[in-house]
C-alpha cells in the first residue's frame, strides 16, 4: 500500500514537473467584471466589463444593462487590472533552452545567406522556458533566427501549443537581416589598435548583388529553383517584412536607402542611435524595434539614461517604435522595459503601447491582436496590480484566442516544493 | 744602424702608444690610431642646462674633454674648428630605447593550456620573467639606428630587450658606428619591467592583476633566495639578485600603471623609474605624491577627422581632451615638480620628436628643462652623472654642434661628435651663396635673390612675371632651372667667382651658354614674422562626468519619506541633517530642530541609504580574471582598480554608493575583492572603502571546470565538481602547513598561501559564485573541516534548496533577482529563491555582476515583492543594509541612522517602484550625481565636445595630420569574462 501510495505521489511530482498541457476553448462565454481595462491603445476603461465569446472579445463596455449574463461564466476583477497578451518580437524562445548548451541552441544557422531558413519548424512547444514568460503576461512570440548578413525568416507564434502548427499565427513573417557595422571597435588590452573594418562596402556591394539577383529572379520564371533566391518572392510583393538589425545612424540611413531602392521599407530591429535620426525616420515611415532598453548608454559621453528614454524621444518624434529584448528567458522582463519608459516621461498607456499595439502593428498581427477591441482574439490577461512596475505586476489568469492557459511552470512549483519543505505552505 | 733606430722609434711608439689604447683586437696593417686633439672655438657652449658660456673654447682629445670654457689655451698641435655663430649641445640621452637589440620573435601558441615556463633550464618559473637576459650580450651597432638618432642629437641610449614582465638588464652606449666594443659605456645600467609578458607563451599571467601579483611574488622569492639559500639553484633569481642594486626601469601603459608600479615598487623599497604615456595630467598629484621620475615619449596624439558629426560621435570627450592636454603635459610636470627625462620609444612617428619638442616649449615647458629632460636627469636615471650629460671636464666627447638655439625652430644640428669624433650631419662649411646678384640675359636684366642656410639655399628671380629660379646645392655647386615666361628654359651648373656667380648652361641647340651673376651685395634676411609669444593657457582637466567639489559640509533634508533600513524602519515626514560627510540627526519633522542650515526640501520625495552592490565588475583596468590557475588567490582587484570608469558615474545615477569589485569566476579561488566608493573623478587609491575585513572570490561549478570553454580546455584540473571539492581541500591544507612554517625563520613568503592562511584565520571572508546545491552543501564543509566560515555565497541560484543548512552555517546569500536559462548549472534557478532564503532567515541581498543592472538593483529588490510578497522594507534592505552586513560594514553605512556615513539616495517616488528614479545621491555627504547637476553637466560637455571638435576641424584645414575617428571599446566585465 505504502509502495503505489510512493509510486503515485512520484508520478504526480513528475506529472507536475511537464510543461503544462495546452487548454481547450471554453464552451461557456465569459464575463470579466470590474475591471481596469487597459485597451492597449492609450485608453483605459475603469470599472469595465470585457465579455469574451467563441475566442473573440465580444463586447467591451463599462457597465451592460442590456444583457442576460447567464450564459456567462462571470470573473470578478474588481480593482484589478486586464491587459491585451504583451508581444515579444524578435525571440528566440523555444529555439534556445540553455545558451551555454549547443545542443539546446536552434537559432542560428551557419553561412552568410540563408534567406530560406524558416525558424518556425525549430519551434519547440515544450520550452520550459516558455511557461515561465507566459506568467508574467507575454502571451506572443516572434521566433527570430541570427547570425550571418541574412539570417533568415521568423514566424509569429502564439504561446500555447501542442506543436509548431498549432503555435503558429503567421509563419515567415519576415526576413532579417543583420546590416554591416560601419564602425568596429578598437580592441584593448590584450589586442589594441585600430581595426576599422574595411569591407562594409563590399558587404553592402555583395548584399546589392543578391538583392538584384532575387529581383530578376522573382519576375521571372527561372529553369532552376533556387531556394535563396525564391525566399525573396513574398518580399517584392509586400507580403513579407524585411527587418533589418542595426543600431547606428549611419547603418540605419544606409539600410533604409538600400532597401528603398528595390521598393521595400524595411523595418530597424536594434536602433540604439535612433535618437540621432527621427526626423529620416518619421519621414521614411521607417518603424523600429527598439532592443533592450534595459541597458548602457553606447558612448561614456551619451545621457547617463539615454537606453530608459529612448521611447519617449521616438513617441515624441511620431516614429513608429516597439520595446522588445534579446533571447529567450529575458523576455519575462518586456513589461519592466516598458515600465522604466514611464519614470522617463512616457505616460503608462503609452509605455504599454510598446509592448501591445505597437509591436502587433510592426509585426502586421493588429488586426487579431495587441489591443483589446472587439472582434479581436480574446488573447489577454488579468493581473493584481500595475504590469509595468514590478512591485505591482502579479499575472492571475491569462487566455491566449478565448482558451485559458495554465499559468503555472516548473518554478512555480519548485518554489512549492521548498515552500512545503521549510514553511509547511 | 740607422734602420735599427728607426725600427726600435716605430716599436716605441706603437708600445706607448699602445698602453693607451689597448682594445686586444689584431689590426690589419699598421695601426692607425692617432688621438688628435681637437679645439672647437668661438661658439656658444652650452655646458649644461644652467650654464651658456658665449665665445667658449671647448677641447677633446681622446674621446673625452679636457678643456672648457672662455679664456682657454689652445694647445699646441689642436685642430682648430671655428664654430663662429655655432652652439654646442651636450648630446641627447634617451634611457628607454632597444638600440641594438634584436627583437624578440613571437613563438607558436599551441592550443591548449601552457601551465608552466617552456624555457629548458633551472630558470624562474614563469616565462614571462627572465632577469638573466643581459642585453649587453645581445648589442651590436646598427648603423642605420645609430645615424637617426644621431641626426636628430642623441648621443647616447640606454637599451634593453622589450619583452616580458621582468625583462633583464640593460646597457648604456653610445652612438658610434667604429666597433661594437667601443660603445658601451656601461655594460648593466639597469633592470627593466613592464607589465606586458610580451612573447611568453605561457597562461599565468592574462590579465594586469596577475602580472602584479607575479612581480610581487618574484620580489620576495628574489629576497628569500638571497637569504635562506636554498638547496634548489634558480638561475633567474641568483641572476636579479646580482643586478638588484642597478636602477630599476619599469614601463607603464597610462598614468593609472604609472601609480600602480610606484605602488608595487614601495612594497619593497624599489623606486622605479617610470616610462609613463603622456597622459600623467590626469592624475598629476598623485603622480607628484609618487616621487617617482618618469621617462616621457614625446607622443601627441594627431587630432580626430571630425568633419562627420557621426564619426565626432565616436570619438569621447577623453580622447578629444587628450588631444589638446597631451602637448601640456610636460609643462604640467615641470610645473609640479616631477622630474622626468625624454625618450623616442612610445611615439608613434619619431619625426615629430622636434615638431613636438618644440610644442612642448611653446606649451610652458621651459628650454632649460627640456635640455635636462634631454642631458642631465637621463644621466642621473642611469647613475652615469660623472661620464655624461654634461661639458664638463673629463666627461665623454659626446656634443651636438647647431646654428643656433637648438630649440627654436629652423635651427639645424650640423654635427654630431659622439666619443670624440665627428659625425657630420650638414655640410655646413660649404660654399656660402646667398646674397643679390643681377644678371643680364638675353636683352633682359634679371635680378636673383638667393637667401636661406647656405646648405640649402633658395632662389626668387625678378621680376616674377618673367619667369622663375630654381637652385639645388651639391658638393659646392648649384645646379639650376631657369624657366622663362616665353616658353625658353636653361638648366645647368654653376660655380663661385670670386662674389659672383657663373651659370653654364646647354641652350636647345647644344651651343654652350655662360651667364654672369654680379654681385650686388648681401641678401636682406627677411625677419621671420616675430610669432607674438602667446602665453598658452594650460587647459583644464577633469573628468567628463565629475562636479565640481561642493562646499556645502552640513544640510538637512526635509518632510521626505525615509527608508532608514534600521530599527526605525520607514519614517514618514522625517528629516535628515547632514554634517561633514556624517548622518548627524534623523527626526520626525514634528520636533524640528529649526537650525539655521542649508535647507534640500524633500517634500513628496524618498530618502534611502545608499545602494550597496555586492557583486559587481566596474571600474577594473585589464582584466578580470585571472583564470590561467585553478588557485590565484594572490592576485588583488585592488591593484587595478580604474577610477576612469563613467560605469562609476552610471551607478551613482542609480543610486549606487558602494561597490564590491570581484574577480570573476574562471577558477576555484580566484583574486582578492576590492571595496569601493563610488566617488567619481577621485583617484584610484581614494575610492577605497578603507575596512579591516578583506575579501576573496571563490567560485564553484560549470565555469571552475571549464564546461563552456571549448574543446581545448579540458586539460586543467578540475573538470568535475569533485575535483573542486579537492582544489579547496589542497589549498587550505597547504595553507596550513604554511602557517606552521611561518613560525620557523627563512621560510618563503607565498602570496597565494598568505591568502589562504587569511582565511582560516577569520582575516579574509569568502564570497564564493555558486549555482547548484551540491556544490554549495559542499564548500560549507569544507570550511566545517577547516574551522572557518563561508561568508557570502554569491549567485546562489540553488539556495533555496538548502536554505536550512545556510543559515545553519550562518552564510549569507547574494543573488540574482531572476536571471536562469543560460547554462545547464542555472536551470533550476527561480526568481523566489530570494524570497525562500530571506524567510528561513538566511542574510539575503540581491546583487548585479552587471554594469547595466547594477543601477537598477532597487528594482531587482523589487521583483521580490513580485515574485514571493517580500515586504518593502525587507525589499529594500536586500540591497542596502544586508549587503552592508554581509560587507561587513553595516556599523558605517547601509542605513540611516546617526553617526553613519552619509551616503545617501534622494528618490522622486517609491525607491522599488520601477517608475521611481534618483534625484540625487551623497556620497558621505557629498553630492556625486544629481539630476540638475546632470543636465548642466551633459550641456557642459556638449559645449566642450563642440569646441574641441571646431579646434581639430581646423588643425586638418591648417594641414596637420589628422587619425581616422575610431570607436575605443570600453571593458565591461561580468564574472565569466
Amino acid at each position: 500500500m505504502k509502495k503505489i501510495l510512493i509510486g503515485i505521489l512520484l508520478f504526480s511530482t513528475i506529472a507536475k514537473a511537464q510543461v503544462p498541457t495546452p487548454s481547450k476553448l471554453s464552451v461557456k462565454p465569459l464575463l470579466i467584471k470590474g475591471a481596469t481595462v487597459h485597451v492597449g491603445n492609450g485608453y483605459v476603461f475603469k470599472y469595465a466589463d470585457v465579455m469574451l465569446r467563441n475566442g473573440q472579445i465580444e463586447r467591451i463596455d463599462t457597465f451592460f444593462k442590456d444583457q442576460d449574463f447567464t450564459v456567462y461564466e462571470i470573473i470578478n476583477t474588481e480593482g484589478k487590472h486586464v491587459y491585451p497578451g504583451l508581444i515579444a518580437p524578435n525571440t528566440n524562445i523555444g529555439l534556445n533552452e540553455i545558451d551555454a548548451i549547443r545542443s539546446t541552441r536552434d537559432y542560428n544557422e551557419v553561412g552568410e545567406n540563408n534567406a530560406n531558413i524558416r525558424s518556425i519548424i525549430a519551434y519547440n512547444t515544450d520550452s520550459k522556458i516558455t511557461p515561465t514568460i507566459r506568467s508574467n503576461g507575454i502571451l506572443l512570440a516572434q521566433l527570430t533566427p541570427t547570425g550571418g548578413s541574412i539570417s533568415g525568416n521568423s514566424s509569429i507564434v502564439q504561446l500555447d501549443a501542442w506543436n509548431w502548427e498549432d503555435a503558429a499565427i503567421k509563419t515567415d513573417d519576415a526576413l532579417h537581416l543583420n546590416w554591416p557595422r560601419m564602425h568596429v571597435q578598437k580592441g584593448w588590452w590584450t589586442e589594441p589598435g585600430d581595426i576599422e573594418k574595411l569591407q562594409v562596402d563590399k558587404e553592402i556591394k555583395a548584399l546589392d548583388e543578391i538583392f538584384s539577383n532575387a529581383k530578376t529572379y522573382c519576375s521571372s520564371k527561372p529553369d532552376i529553383l533556387n531556394l535563396k533566391l525564391e525566399a525573396f518572392k513574398d518580399i517584392f510583393s509586400a507580403k513579407k517584412k524585411v527587418f533589418i538589425h542595426t543600431d547606428g545612424a549611419r547603418e540605419m540611413i544606409s539600410a533604409v536607402q538600400f532597401m528603398q531602392r528595390y521598393g521595400i521599407t524595411p523595418i530597424i530591429v536594434g536602433g540604439d542611435e535612433s535618437f540621432l535620426i527621427p526626423k529620416f525616420l518619421r519621414e521614411n515611415k521607417i518603424a523600429l524595434v527598439l532592443i533592450r532598453t534595459h541597458n548602457l548608454p553606447s558612448l561614456p559621453e551619451d545621457d547617463v539614461d539615454l537606453p530608459y528614454k529612448l521611447p519617449k524621444i521616438l513617441h515624441d518624434s511620431g516614429v513608429l517604435y516597439c520595446i522588445a529584448d534579446v533571447g529567450a528567458w529575458q523576455q519575462r522582463n518586456l513589461p519592466f522595459q516598458a515600465g522604466t519608459a514611464v519614470a522617463f516621461g512616457l505616460t503608462r498607456e503609452q509605455a504599454l503601447m510598446a509592448i501591445t499595439k505597437n509591436a502587433a502593428e510592426i509585426l502586421g498581427i493588429d488586426k487579431n491582436y495587441g489591443t483589446l477591441e472587439v472582434g479581436k482574439s480574446a488573447t489577454l490577461f488579468i493581473s493584481e496590480g500595475d504590469i509595468l512596475d514590478m512591485k505591482t505586476s502579479k499575472v492571475t489568469r491569462a487566455w491566449i484566442d478565448g482558451r485559458e492557459i495554465n499559468l503555472d511552470n516548473s518554478q512555480k512549483q519548485l518554489d512549492k516544493k521548498f515552500r512545503s519543505k521549510y514553511f509547511g505552505e | 744602424m740607422l734602420i735599427k733606430r728607426i725600427l726600435f722609434c716605430i716599436i716605441f711608439i706603437l708600445f706607448s702608444y699602445n698602453i693607451f689604447a689597448q682594445t686586444g683586437t689584431p689590426v690589419n696593417g699598421a695601426v692607425d690610431n692617432y688621438e688628435r686633439i681637437t679645439a672647437f672655438t668661438n661658439c656658444t657652449l652650452v655646458k649644461d642646462p644652467q650654464t651658456k658660456i658665449v665665445n667658449a673654447v671647448l677641447i677633446i682629445q681622446k674621446g673625452k674633454i679636457t678643456a672648457v670654457g672662455s679664456s682657454i689655451k689652445i694647445p699646441a698641435g689642436a685642430k682648430v674648428i671655428d664654430l663662429q655663430g655655432k652652439w654646442i649641445y651636450p648630446s641627447f640621452i634617451d634611457v628607454w630605447s632597444d638600440y641594438g637589440v634584436p627583437k624578440v620573435q613571437n613563438k607558436t601558441n599551441n592550443p591548449g593550456p601552457q601551465f608552466l615556463s617552456s624555457k629548458k633550464g633551472a630558470w624562474y618559473w614563469n616565462e614571462a620573467i627572465h632577469p638573466e637576459i643581459s642585453a649587453n650580450q645581445l648589442f651590436s651597432i646598427n648603423p642605420e639606428e645609430s645615424k637617426y638618432l644621431r641626426d636628430i642629437g642623441f648621443g647616447m641610449v640606454a637599451s634593453h630587450q622589450q619583452n616580458g614582465i621582468a625583462r633583464g638588464t640593460g646597457f648604456f652606449a653610445t652612438l658610434g658606428d667604429d666597433s661594437d666594443q667601443k660603445q658601451i659605456v656601461n655594460l648593466n645600467s639597469g633592470n627593466y619591467f613592464s607589465f606586458n609578458k610580451g612573447n611568453s607563451t605561457q597562461d599565468y599571467p592574462s590579465s594586469l592583476m596577475g602580472a602584479i601579483a607575479l612581480l610581487r611574488q618574484f620580489q620576495y622569492d628574489a629576497k628569500w633566495y638571497k637569504m635562506a639559500k636554498p638547496t634548489e639553484v634558480n638561475l633567474s633569481l641568483e641572476a636579479y639578485n646580482l643586478s638588484s642594486i642597478l636602477p630599476h626601469f619599469f614601463e607603464a601603459e597610462d598614468v593609472q600603471d604609472v601609480l600602480r608600479v610606484d605602488k608595487l615598487g614601495d612594497e619593497f623599497g624599489i623606486q622605479y623609474i617610470i616610462k609613463g604615456n603622456g597622459d600623467d595630467y590626469q592624475f598629476v598629484q598623485e603622480v607628484k605624491n609618487s616621487n617617482a621620475s618618469l621617462i616621457l615619449p614625446l607622443n601627441f596624439p594627431d587630432a580626430y577627422d571630425v568633419e562627420d558629426p557621426l564619426d565626432a560621435r565616436l570619438i569621447s570627450l577623453s580622447e578629444m581632451k587628450h588631444w589638446e592636454m597631451a602637448p601640456f603635459n610636460p609643462a604640467i610636470l615641470y610645473k609640479n615638480g616631477i622630474e622626468f627625462s625624454l625618450t623616442l620609444s612610445g611615439m608613434k612617428k619619431r619625426d615629430k620628436f622636434w615638431p613636438n619638442l618644440r610644442k612642448a616649449i611653446e606649451n610652458g615647458l621651459p628650454e632649460e628643462y627640456a635640455l635636462k629632460a634631454l642631458t642631465t636627469n637621463p644621466a642621473k636615471f642611469l647613475k652615469s652623472e660623472t661620464q655624461c650629460g654634461t661639458l664638463d671636464i673629463g666627461k665623454l666627447a659626446n656634443f651636438i654642434i647647431t646654428d643656433g638655439n637648438v630649440f627654436k625652430e629652423g635651427t639645424a644640428i650640423l654635427e654630431n661628435w659622439v666619443l670624440g669624433k665627428q659625425n657630420s650631419i650638414i655640410d655646413w662649411q660649404t660654399i656660402d651663396y646667398t646674397g643679390k646678384y643681377t644678371i643680364n640675359f638675353q636683352d633682359s636684366v634679371y635680378k636673383i635673390t638667393i637667401t636661406g642656410k647656405p646648405w640649402q639655399p633658395k632662389a626668387e628671380l625678378q621680376p616674377k612675371s618673367k619667369g622663375e629660379l630654381k637652385i639645388a646645392l651639391k658638393n659646392g655647386f648649384i645646379n639650376y632651372q631657369l624657366l622663362l615666361k616665353n616658353g625658353k628654359s636653361y638648366s645647368g651648373t654653376s660655380y663661385k667667382t670670386g662674389n659672383d656667380i657663373t651659370l653654364i648652361s646647354n641652350d636647345s641647340l647644344g651651343k654652350s651658354v655662360t651667364i654672369l651673376a654680379k654681385y650686388l651685395g648681401k641678401a636682406d634676411v627677411k625677419e621671420d614674422s616675430i610669432k607674438k609669444k602667446i602665453e598658452s593657457v594650460v587647459p583644464k582637466f577633469s573628468m567628463p562626468w565629475q562636479y565640481d567639489t561642493n562646499s556645502i559640509k552640513e544640510f538637512i533634508i526635509t518632510n521626505c519619506t525615509v527608508w532608514t533600513c534600521d530599527k526605525q524602519g520607514k519614517m514618514e515626514n522625517a528629516e535628515v541633517i547632514v554634517s561633514n560627510g556624517k548622518i548627524q540627526r534623523l527626526y520626525n519633522n514634528k520636533t524640528f530642530l529649526g537650525r539655521n542650515i542649508y535647507k534640500i526640501d524633500g517634500t513628496g520625495m524618498h530618502l534611502t541609504p545608499g545602494i550597496i552592490d555586492e557583486h559587481s565588475h566596474i571600474a577594473i583596468s585589464k582584466g578580470v580574471n585571472e583564470g590561467t590557475q585553478s588557485i590565484t588567490s594572490e592576485v588583488r582587484i585592488e591593484d587595478v582598480i580604474n577610477a576612469k570608469d563613467v560605469n562609476i558615474y552610471r551607478q551613482l545615477a542609480g543610486g549606487v554608493t558602494t561597490s564590491h569589485l570581484l574577480h570573476g569566476s574562471a577558477n576555484a579561488i580566484g583574486g582578492q575583492t576590492a571595496l569601493i566608493k563610488l566617488k567619481y573623478g577621485e583617484a584610484p587609491e581614494k575610492l577605497k572603502f578603507q575596512t579591516d575585513h578583506r575579501f576573496i572570490k571563490f567560485a564553484l561549478g560549470e565555469n571552475v571546470k571549464q564546461s563552456n570553454w571549448g574543446d581545448y580546455q579540458t586539460v586543467r584540473f578540475p573538470q568535475t565538481r569533485m575535483g573542486v571539492e579537492q582544489v579547496f581541500y589542497d589549498g587550505f591544507s597547504r595553507a596550513k602547513a604554511y602557517g606552521e612554517l611561518k613560525k620557523t625563520p627563512g621560510y618563503r613568503i607565498d602570496l597565494e598561501l598568505e591568502a589562504l592562511l587569511e582565511i582560516l584565520n577569520s582575516k579574509r571572508f569568502i564570497t564564493c559564485h555558486s549555482y547548484v546545491q551540491s556544490e554549495i552543501n559542499m564548500l560549507m564543509h569544507v570550511a566545517d573541516t577547516f574551522g572557518f566560515k563561508v561568508n557570502t555565497f554569491t549567485h546562489i541560484l540553488e539556495g533555496y534548496k538548502v536554505a536550512d543548512k545556510m543559515k545553519k552555517h550562518g552564510v549569507a546569500a547574494s543573488t540574482f533577482s531572476d536571471w536562469w536559462g543560460y547554462k545547464y548549472e542555472v536551470a533550476d534557478a527561480i526568481p523566489y529563491n530570494a524570497g525562500i532564503m530571506n524567510k528561513a532567515g538566511v542574510l539575503t541581498g540581491i546583487n548585479s555582476d552587471d554594469p547595466e543592472m547594477g543601477r537598477r538593483l532597487n528594482q531587482e529588490a523589487a521583483k521580490t515583492i513580485k515574485y514571493s510578497d517580500v515586504s518593502e522594507i525587507d525589499a529594500l534592505n536586500m540591497v542596502t543594509i544586508n549587503p552592508a552586513k554581509m560587507l561587513h560594514i553595516d556599523n558605517r553605512v547601509g542605513s540611516i541612522a546617526e553617526g553613519k556615513g552619509a551616503d545617501l539616495v534622494l528618490w522622486d517616488g517609491n525607491p522599488l517602484s520601477n517608475y521611481s528614479k534618483p534625484v540625487t545621491t551623497w556620497v558621505e555627504g557629498k553630492i556625486y550625481f544629481d539630476r540638475n547637476e546632470d543636465l548642466k553637466k551633459r550641456a557642459e560637455i556638449a559645449k566642450e565636445r563642440q569646441r574641441l571638435i571646431v579646434a581639430m576641424r581646423k588643425a586638418k584645414k591648417d594641414g596637420q595630420n589628422t587619425q581616422k575617428a575610431i570607436r575605443t571599446l570600453e571593458a565591461e566585465y561580468h564574472c565569466e569574462d
